[in-house]
């Protein structure tokens, strides 16, 4: 059957994930210096906004995107849990260098080492001071 | 620029903060413990820091804490920007301040057991075994 060139046909579940992936939301989980480095992703330079992230949802029940960006310490560990756990599905969590991914450099009592052990992370990369990787 | 320090003892402490803040020495600066284990006894060591900002002059009082009792009067009435140091002061070294309006952990979580700043406290370190390395224990 012929489609003129101006429709464009697929099924839901795609279109769906395909809108979902063109504008992500991500909540500020901005922790320590990874956080000055997302700022700066976010602004002019390394634009987010090119990604559809420039809105970071101050509330977690807006977002779906969670980057924990920088050191969670023992005390923060439950407050991290808290806010993954009021986002709404389908949520992501992006693990933003060394620090939230495995400890990082620092291996000691006062950190978590890696914020996998709170939260399931889908992406991890581990580059200290990573503005143009994210 | 120097400050003067005053050896004391933890009954004379209390007296001397107040005089200290009679003398218009307005600000408490610094509160903070130093472990001296195995080198002196006895073991903690609280040390507080003052400021005159009228008579431009710093003063420091160093004061030994009884190792069984560890308890020293604490001088949040006296200066309230105490408070925090003296938390710090509990939650790292496990120094009890006496009437302390709050003395409960600061930095690490509340359920939170041994003080991390004491010299007998390990790192807390995982060993990790990276590739190409002898393995360290």
């Amino acid at each position: 059957m012929y489609t003129p060139d101006n429709i464009l046909t697929t099924t839901i579940d795609k279109a769906v994930r395909w809108s979902r992936t063109q504008s992500m939301w991500p909540v500020t989980f901005g922790l320590a210096c990874c956080a000055i480095e997302m700022m700066a992703a976010g602004s002019a330079k390394y634009d987010l906004a090119r990604y559809g992230m420039e809105v970071f949802r101050a509330s977690p029940r807006q977002a779906d995107l969670m980057i924990v960006a920088g050191r969670v310490s023992q005390k923060m560990a439950p407050v991290l849990r808290q806010v993954y756990d009021q986002m709404a599905d389908p949520k992501w969590v992006i693990a933003m260098g060394a620090c939230s991914s495995t400890g990082g450099m620092f291996n000691n009592y006062a950190l978590v080492q890696g914020v996998d052990h709170i939260v399931p992370v889908d992406i991890m990369y581990q580059v200290v001071l990573p503005a143009h990787s994210l | 620029m120097s400050s003067e320090i005053i050896n004391t003892t933890v009954e004379e402490y209390k007296k001397l903060v107040e005089s200290l803040h009679a003398e218009n020495y307005e600000m408490m600066v610094d509160l903070t413990v130093v472990d001296w284990f195995r080198k002196k006894e006895p073991r903690f060591e609280v040390v507080v820091q003052f400021l005159s900002i009228s008579k431009n002059q710093r003063k420091t009082i160093k004061v030994f804490v009884d190792d069984e009792e560890l308890s020293i009067p604490s001088i949040t009435d006296i200066y309230p920007s105490a408070n925090f140091y003296e938390r710090e002061a509990f939650d790292m070294f496990g120094i009890n301040f006496l009437e302390h309006p709050d003395l409960t952990r600061i930095l690490m979580p509340d359920d939170w057991n041994g003080h991390p700043l004491r010299k007998n406290y390990g790192s807390g370190r995982i060993p990790v075994q990276f590739k190409n390395a002898p393995k360290v224990e």
